[in-house]
């Protein structure tokens, strides 16, 4: 069932998720939030798209395929727990850069690992089950 | 408060069992999900319940006396997140299996196990088993 | 130290990461092919960093323990890594002979490599929750590969493996929130003592219970194995043999694990549950097999029986006991995943696993017939191989502790265990093919054979090292065992001095 009123609400929602998305995740570090509900909520956005439009249009609007998404966030996750490494640290270890205005961290690299994770593992879920695949 | 929520979970647990024993697979699955929660309810009393005292700091500031334990909470949080992951992939494999057998009642699912009833191509050198073995 | 102990459970993600961006077969299995090597090496560096400096731990972030997560690697922890590795690798480079580009593009390879780091994970983990979280790493990756076989059976075996799996998760997720309300902490180290102070030993027992319930499910102990021999049968035959060679063993290592270091302060009640359930799970087990007539079905009961010879050795708690259960899964892990990959090739050749539907293997590859010959027999517990060591190690506990009947079971479940066998071999080998055409070996391609073949002749040439050198290995499971009775090393390498 394709239905305009909700085809045309998807595409203002879409950009409001995202962008709700993105502050949850940013904010997680010293308040609720964090990767996981903001890969959620993106993913939320996204499956909302699929119901009005179909997953062509959704495909079209993530522009990249959802696995290599998955890739990018285990790869930085991953690379979030290297990051230690080389200043004798352990693993997963914390490092900061002590910038006046933005505290950039590894830490705030796995949350992003995780956001992008959870995104493409939803969202190649909710294609496969949509278009009738092997799940 | 903590007795209401010991309460509170052992009715989900009972609701839970009651609807895994109906024999239908989602059915099943939806009293797996309430046996879950009934499980992270327990981890989360097991973590002190205090109104209104959230496990934060403010900046500076020195935890307050019975504040909520954190790591229960922590705890609760992966489980959840880990049993969102479960069953969304148990909901994947259940249309997977209604697709492949139109109907979703796990007693009449043989196709791994059959019926030894089923006629086996087992030459007369081979016992036939006597019971279906393994079945659930 | 805390990256020698982090790198092997690392490792497998990155291939993981790795196979996600490459999803054409022949790329994803490469790069399986050289994770697992990888990991080879790291879990050879691990094994020989534990054996010079005994136990070593590592903490996660550099939080300290008992508040952060921790891993440690003991002697058993450190082998099973390395099993793990070696069986990663064997079944990695089977896969490709077997994996086709349908299953590789729907990330067969991705869930491979996240099972192994599970599993890995799993093993190194000196944490409970952890333990959890890693349990449920592997989980969802073999939900994955047990469905990725695509046939409608495939799904039905899934279906089971999944629901009964998941009840065995609430279970352990209960034990473990009971554990921290009741103690405090979820450290195994600080776990052993805070189990011994703890006013209320009841309540440490029903606890004590539910992990029982928990790992056995898992490790598919009597009378909770039932997901077990529903689904072993129905995926691809790589994923039947990665299975049937760790995912019980984790489960087996799990409840040793438990139950040498946390909950020892009731054994008269555990511990003799622990050898009644060992004792069905053997006969139960061997007699499932008895009444089956599938190459894979046979396999996955004889799994189960098994197992029950690794739980009676933990059963006992004496330290020739849990030498011999050491000593079994280290052997078993190699045996059964060879015997699934002979499986595999049986089908290859003759286009079923159902006995009676196949035949003429002897004449068609004399090389298999040997291959399958050497873990089956070991198996069984013949002289030579490795598994008449094991066998041999646990009725020997048995009959020191005087458990007369427990060691007849432990005998006659192996004498059972020869009459599966020889009915594997006399109706897939000695019989001629019922359907009248003679398989070749020649069916299979150059690339198929080498990448078939030279995997299990490999592992069957380590079960046969293995029981005709059995000293170094005895020696290893036996201080092996010795950490597990007294885990003064083990607390002392994770919580320093300040216990």
């Amino acid at each position: 069932m394709r239905s305009p009123i909700l085809g045309l609400g998807a595409r203002f929602l879409l950009p409001l998720f995202l962008i709700s998305s993105l502050y949850i995740l940013l904010r997680g570090h010293n308040a609720p939030g964090g990767g996981f509900i903001g890969g959620l909520i993106a993913a939320l956005g996204f499956a909302i798209l699929i119901f009005a439009e179909g997953t062509a249009a959704a495909r079209r609007a993530l522009k990249i395929e959802p696995r290599n998404l998955g890739g990018i966030g285990l790869l930085c996750a991953l690379l979030a727990g290297f990051g230690a490494a080389p200043s004798g640290g352990a693993p997963f270890q914390g490092l900061w850069l002590a910038l006046p205005v933005l505290p950039l961290s590894t830490v705030l690299l796995f949350d992003i690992g995780v956001y992008f994770a959870v995104l493409g593992g939803v969202l190649t879920l909710i294609f496969a089950l949509e278009e009738g695949g092997d799940a | 408060m903590e007795t209401l929520i010991a309460l509170l979970a052992g009715a989900l647990t009972t609701a839970g069992i009651w609807l895994m024993l109906s024999g239908h697979l989602l059915r099943f699955l939806f009293g797996l999900m309430l046996i879950s929660n009934a499980v992270n309810l327990a981890i989360f009393t097991a973590g002190r319940l205090s109104m209104g005292r959230p496990p934060l700091l403010e900046p500076g500031g020195a935890p307050a006396p019975e504040m909520a334990n954190a790591l229960p909470q922590a705890l609760l949080l992966t489980a959840i997140v880990i049993g969102f992951g479960l069953f969304a992939f148990a909901l994947a494999l259940t249309i997977r299996a209604f697709r492949a057998f139109g109907h979703l009642e796990v007693d009449r699912m043989r196709l791994a196990e059959p019926e030894p009833a089923e006629p086996e191509l087992a030459g007369p050198e081979l016992a036939r088993p006597e019971k279906p073995a393994g079945a659930m | 130290m805390s990256w020698i102990v982090a790198l092997p459970i690392l490792t497998p993600f990155i291939g993981a990461a790795a196979c996600l961006f490459l999803r054409n077969r022949r790329g994803s299995g490469w790069i399986s092919v050289l994770t697992a090597l990888v990991s080879l090496g790291l879990a050879l560096r691990l094994l020989v960093t534990v054996m010079e400096n005994g136990v070593i731990a590592g903490q996660v972030s550099a939080w300290p323990a008992p508040f952060g997560i921790t891993l440690v690697a003991d002697y058993l922890s450190a082998a099973m890594v390395l099993i793990t590795a070696i069986i990663g690798l064997a079944t990695a480079l089977w896969a490709m002979a077997e994996i086709g580009p349908t299953s590789a593009r729907l990330g067969w390879f991705v869930l491979f490599q996240t099972l192994l780091g599970g599993v890995t994970g799993a093993f190194l983990t000196g944490d409970l929750f952890n333990l959890y979280v890693w349990f449920e790493v592997l989980l969802i990756s073999s939900f994955g590969l047990l469905a990725i076989g695509g046939s409608r059976k495939a799904t039905d075996g899934a279906v089971k493996y999944v629901t009964l799996n998941l009840i065995a998760t609430a279970f352990f997720l209960s034990a473990a929130g009971l554990t921290y309300g009741a103690t405090g902490t979820l450290n195994m180290a600080d776990l052993h003592r805070a189990v011994a102070e703890h006013p209320d030993q009841g309540l440490m027992t029903v606890i004590a219970m539910l992990f029982m319930l928990a790992f056995g499910m898992k490790a598919a102990v009597f009378p909770l194995f039932f997901w077990l021999p529903a689904s072993y049968h129905t995926p691809h035959y790589a994923v039947s043999a990665l299975f049937a060679g760790l995912l019980t063993k984790v489960g087996v290592y799990a409840l040793i694990r438990v139950f040498t270091l946390i909950f020892t302060h009731d054994q008269g009640w555990t511990h003799e549950i622990l050898l009644w359930c060992a004792c069905l799970t053997m006969l139960t087990g061997v007699l499932g097999a008895a009444a089956q007539s599938d190459f894979r079905k046979i396999l996955s009961f004889h799994i189960v029986s098994q197992i029950g010879y690794m739980v009676l050795g933990l059963a006992l708690m004496t330290p020739l006991a849990l030498t011999g259960a050491v000593f079994y899964i280290l052997h078993h892990i190699i045996v059964k995943a060879n015997l699934f990959l002979v499986a595999g090739v049986s089908r290859r050749l003759t286009g079923g696993s159902e006995l009676a539907q196949i035949g003429g293997l002897y004449r068609a590859a004399p090389f298999l017939a040997l291959l399958f010959l050497i873990p089956a027999f070991s198996l069984a517990g013949f002289p030579p191989l490795s598994g008449f060591w094991a066998k041999f190690l646990l009725v020997k506990a048995s009959l020191d502790a005087q458990e007369w009947l427990v060691a007849g079971i432990a005998l006659v479940v192996g004498l059972l265990t020869i009459f599966s066998m020889t009915k594997i071999w006399a109706a897939a080998f000695w019989k001629p093919h019922p359907g009248g055409y003679e398989p070749v070996l020649t069916q299979l391609s150059l690339r198929a054979r080498a990448l078939m073949l030279g995997p299990m002749a490999a592992l069957a040439l380590m079960t046969l090292v293995i029981g005709l050198m059995p000293q170094p290995f005895l020696s290893f499971a036996t201080r092996a065992a010795g950490q597990l009775l007294d885990p003064a090393a083990y607390i002392h390498a994770v919580l320093g001095d300040k216990q």
